[in-house]
């Protein structure tokens, strides 16, 4: 029986896809697999930052609507064996996916891999609340910044309130994510804290992932962060948080970029 | 001139997070607990008018959320000129 996770945030831009498909990875580098689900539909982005956007033949609104059964839709990584992708369609429009057709999917993958993770639509309109309806916990992922801090309280109250597990009047378990987090910035008073950022969302922290290049290279590459570049600070802060999702008690840091002594020197990037 | 400038400049995180904590108390209020708590705002605000000037801005309803129990808390802010009972024979408008 799988673990549902929902990626969401209210505001776009803030690292959902980038999140989900790094913590997809994370999990399954561990050896467990993974099912990465697109929910935005109209706009998907999932299956590009994954670099499997030549292999979509089939889509969520496909097998929601039963036209095709799961297996002929989940796209298999080419690099992570136990991690699939179910992406969203890109022509239909958001209203072609039905509740009950969430509800037969979800419970399809939750039959069939320990994790299954929704990469929401921003907004808090009718995507977004169907791809958080049947989930277990929620990943909240916010921009160390007003709006984004905000639009994640906002966001916390609907998991309270339109999940399947509220409605059950189940606590549904919430956990921050805090991406493009400057720690030199914050340091100086000009971006808001951790603490600044805990104290106003309360809720607990999955992990810190500082900003970095790292992230648009990968996406660029097509390829998770966790992937593109194991070692960098961004991917040693998804997988922190990939082992803290597991039950795994890990100390709570801000990864920074190792530099050798090399390339402090000569201050370059090396290409791929 | 420009070290002047970088010197004095004030932080602008601290300015954030309280601007937020404003907003979110209100947005809460207003968002929240399905209604429950604008609901209960309108219509305490409703009884207190009833004997005492109270500018709706300076109701707050909140609850705070503990493990077990969750604390309504209810804070109204009132001039102390205003903090006696209106005479019945005034109409409407702020007592003069």
């Amino acid at each position: 029986m799988a673990e549902v996770l929902v990626v969401t945030s209210g505001k776009g831009g803030v690292g959902k896809t980038t999140s989900t498909a790094a913590l997809g990875a994370a999990l399954a580098q561990t050896g467990r697999t993974v099912a990465v689900v697109d929910f935005d539909v109209g706009l998907r982005n999932l299956d590009l930052v994954m670099g499997a956007e030549r292999r979509v033949v089939y889509d969520l609104i496909n097998v929601a609507n039963g036209d095709v059964r799961l297996q002929q839709a989940l796209i298999r990584d080419k690099r992570i064996e136990t991690m699939y992708l179910l992406a969203a369609s890109q022509t239909r429009d958001k209203d072609a996916l039905s509740e009950e057709g969430v509800r037969r999917v979800i419970g399809e993958l939750r039959d069939r891999f320990d994790w299954v993770i929704c990469d929401s639509p921003a907004g808090i309109e009718r995507g977004a609340t169907l791809a958080m309806r049947y989930a277990d916990l929620a990943v909240v992922v916010t921009n160390p910044e007003v709006s984004s801090v905000r639009d994640s309280d906002r966001i916390i109250g609907l998991l309270d309130s339109k999940t399947i597990k509220a409605a059950r009047g189940e606590r549904m378990e919430k956990l921050l994510l805090l991406t493009r987090y400057d720690k030199v910035r914050a340091g100086r008073g000009d971006m808001l804290g951790i603490e600044d950022v805990l104290e106003i969302l309360s809720i607990p922290l999955l992990g810190i992932v500082p900003e970095s290049e790292e992230v648009l290279r990968a996406s660029n590459l097509g390829a998770p962060v966790t992937m593109s570049n194991p070692t960098s600070a961004p991917a040693r802060a998804y997988m922190d948080a990939a082992r803290r999702l597991c039950g795994e008690s890990i100390a709570m840091t801000i990864p920074s970029e190792r530099q050798n002594l090399l390339s402090k020197l000569f201050g370059g990037r090396r290409a791929a | 001139m420009k070290i002047f400038e970088l010197l004095s400049r004030r932080r602008s995180a601290p300015l954030a997070r309280e601007r937020l904590q404003i907003l979110l108390t209100h947005e809460r209020g207003a968002t929240g607990q399905s209604g429950l708590i604008a609901v209960l705002r309108e219509e305490i605000l409703a009884v207190i008018a009833r004997h005492v000037d109270v500018a709706p801005e300076k109701v707050d309803v909140r609850v705070q959320d503990g493990d077990e129990l969750a604390v309504l808390e209810i804070d109204v802010e009132i001039p102390r000129a205003m903090a006696r009972p209106r005479s019945p024979w005034e109409r409407g408008g702020r007592a003069a």
